[in-house]
């Protein structure tokens, strides 16, 4: 049996700048990252220019757009009420770019020799700006509409005085580590997913380069859970998205309407 | 017992969070999915709340994920 090679999962996420060799010599660089950032652009670009031409009664493509835009129009509204709407750009834009990122970086763009797909999301640095917008969005809509009256936030309303004092800090850190928890979702469910996938890919090469029965075994079972896993990523992916917009609305409509 | 050895038991250790999880994960759409069953017309309002419970459970476990990960890289 030949040495197994050793596994390297972390090396998918590795960035690397495009056309020179290190990272030290400019912290400006076009990395593999900024391209496959460009790349989940166009698709997001590509796919709205092909919905919003206006048509009267709406093709395929059109109602795919205006399903989106409905759903998420939707979850504006339900959570944040009437004054929902100023606020949908912002919950839209992080959901389609984390929807789109999250599933171009899935599919196995990796067949054709040469293309290193990279998931944009799977860094934190992309995932946590995310949310630090959204939190900084909470904190100016906050202050820009109730002042100082803002931190009431953190103390429940009709509660004894005793237990005031206990849960003003507690809500204060649940609210302080929300940047932290909202950017931590998105990021962790992709770089698990990929590090699955990158291991048990690897199993199949081995187990094909054991080149005994049971190695044949082991890769053909490994294969159908690689697809599985796949499968899973694509509804990870979408769950990711939405949960990011859901929790955006939720502390957004916390500073709204200060509950 | 040297320091590479300790980070792998470390990290081992550290996954178990993540098969909690996996059960916080299960109890939280369970429970939906009984009480969507025996109320059906009331379970699509509830997703988004379905939803949150999801991410707060799934969030712990995540954190786990991420735990285990810096013990495992950990210089």
């Amino acid at each position: 049996m030949a040495a197994a090679a050793k596994i390297d999962p972390m090396h998918q996420f590795q960035i690397a700048p495009i056309g020179s060799d290190s990272l030290v010599a400019s912290p400006f660089q076009f990395t593999n990252s900024s391209l496959w950032m460009l790349i989940v652009f166009a698709a997001i670009m590509a796919f709205m220019w092909g919905g919003t031409k206006r048509q009267l009664v709406p093709g395929r493509w059109q109602a795919a757009v205006e399903g989106l835009t409905g759903f998420l129009d939707n979850i504006t509204r339900q959570n944040i009420g009437a004054e929902g709407r100023k606020y949908l750009p912002w919950v839209f834009t992080a959901f389609v770019f984390i929807l789109f990122a999250n599933w171009i970086g899935a599919m196995p763009f990796g067949i054709v020799p040469g293309a290193h797909p990279f998931t944009v999301t799977s860094q934190f640095s992309v995932t946590g700006v995310m949310s630090i917008i959204s939190f900084l969005i909470v904190l100016v809509v906050g202050f820009w509409k109730h002042g100082l009256h803002f931190f009431s936030l953190f103390v429940p309303k009709d509660t004894p005085f005793v237990l005031k004092l206990l849960i003003a800090p507690i809500e204060f850190v649940s609210f302080m580590v929300r940047p932290f928890s909202l950017g931590l979702r998105p990021f962790v469910a992709m770089f698990a997913g990929h590090i699955l996938l990158e291991v048990f890919g690897n199993f199949v090469v081995q187990g094909l380069n054991a080149g005994s029965v049971m190695g044949y075994g082991i890769s053909a079972l490994c294969f159908v859970f690689v697809i599985g896993v796949n499968a899973l990523e694509l509804l990870v992916g979408g769950i990711q998205a939405y949960v990011f917009a859901l929790l955006t609305a939720l502390y957004i409509n916390d500073a709204v309407n200060l509950h | 017992m040297d320091l590479a050895s300790a980070q792998v038991i470390g990290a081992g250790l550290a996954a178990i969070g993540v098969g909690a999880a996996a059960a916080g994960v299960g109890s939280v759409f369970g429970n939906f999915l009984q009480g969507a069953l025996r109320n059906p017309a009331a379970a699509d309002g509830q997703q988004g709340r379905l939803f949150i419970g999801f991410a707060a459970a799934e969030l712990l476990g995540l954190m786990a994920f991420a735990v285990a990960m810096i013990i495992l890289y950990a210089r």
